[in-house]
């Protein structure tokens, strides 16, 4: 999805990096493996990113200036198309079962603004820090995600689940995981990983987690999944 | 970060958690919090119950498993305590170790995303 942007303006002094929050590498590969970038490419099993740059969802962008200093904190991120989106609204609604046609319907509320976003990292690369949309430092920091303790300690247990995981005990990390939901639950990477390794695709309800995709999407209504990008 | 014992070497809980431990504290970019002097085991090693302390991370213990799980500082109350870039060191497809650092110099956009 970023390759072709890349291309483009890596040439003006901007480098993409790419980061996968998976648990499983393997999944991630094979969408590494057809987009060939030329962009540093990396795997994020344990999603420092989260703890570290505070993501919450993805897709999310963190812009890094030439001094190492971050200018924009996480936010919803795409570069001037959300192919997701677009194909979810191709898709024929009467052609599918009603489970299935009430979920793409939600879902196709989801609101993202990928032109606006691109035409800020135009203006950005352009402009450097004379770009209204490269934030001071006091506004970057405001901006944000909250990090009271309960969420710290979520991190610490997506972290414990992802160990055990990887160590090949996928039931021991449930619980882990459980508990990161409850104490952090505007993460939707927490969520949407270990659904997702219940029930992939789909992200459905299982007799591991209380919720699924769907049903936390609707409880706060899909327009507002991804918050809004403050120019 | 992963731990199973509560004391490591500076450079690991560095590695683990972008903060230095020196002599003047706790630090990371501008950011120095003062330490206890029993933060610094006299082996050199790091007393990660005291730093926590002082940093706001939280503990989390595995019993069954026997590690614990360290998380990030909340002394802040942001998940930036600092608007230096954290310098994250994450593997690429082929295993290597890359370091954002790398790509000081130029202007970056670091893009989170997932297979799911």
């Amino acid at each position: 999805m970023w390759q072709e942007l890349r291309t483009r303006l890596h040439p003006e002094g901007l480098e993409i990096v790419t980061v996968a929050l998976d648990v499983e590498i393997e999944a991630a590969r094979p969408f590494v493996e057809a987009a060939k970038p030329t962009h540093p490419s990396l795997i994020d099993r344990s999603h420092l990113v989260d703890e570290q740059l505070g993501v919450v969802n993805v897709p999310n962008g963190v812009w890094i200036d030439e001094d190492g200093l971050v200018v924009r904190p996480a936010e919803p991120a795409f570069p001037g198309q959300n192919p997701v989106l677009e194909s979810l609204r191709a898709i024929d609604l009467d052609t599918l079962p009603p489970e299935a046609a009430e979920m793409l319907t939600e879902a196709r509320k989801i609101q993202t603004d990928p032109e606006a976003y691109l035409a800020m990292i135009l203006d950005w690369v352009e402009r450097g820090s004379a770009s209204r949309y490269a934030l001071e430092p006091d506004e970057v920091l405001r901006r944000s995600q909250p990090r009271p303790v309960d969420e710290a300690r979520a991190a610490a247990h997506f972290e414990a689940g992802e160990d055990l995981h990887r160590a090949g005990d996928h039931a021991a990390a449930i619980p882990h995981w459980r508990e990161a939901h409850r104490l952090y639950p505007t993460n939707w990477t927490y969520r949407r990983q270990a659904w997702e390794l219940e029930d992939p695709t789909r992200q459905g309800h299982t007799d591991a987690y209380d919720s699924s995709w769907f049903e936390d999407v609707k409880k706060i209504g899909a327009e507002n999944y991804y918050p809004p990008v403050v120019p | 970060m992963i731990l199973t014992d509560l004391h490591v070497d500076r450079a690991r809980f560095a590695a683990g958690t972008g903060w230095s431990v020196k002599p003047e504290g706790a630090c990371r970019a501008e950011i120095c919090v003062p330490l206890p002097s029993e933060a610094r085991a006299p082996d050199g090693q790091v007393d990660v119950e005291v730093v926590a302390e002082r940093l706001g991370m939280p503990i989390v213990r595995d019993e069954s498993h026997g590690f614990w799980a360290l998380g990030p500082e909340t002394r802040s109350g942001r998940a930036l305590p600092s608007a230096h870039a954290p310098d994250l060191e994450l593997p690429d497809f082929d295993g290597n170790p890359f370091r954002l650092s790398s790509l000081l110099g130029q202007k970056v956009l670091l893009v989170a995303w997932a297979s799911w």
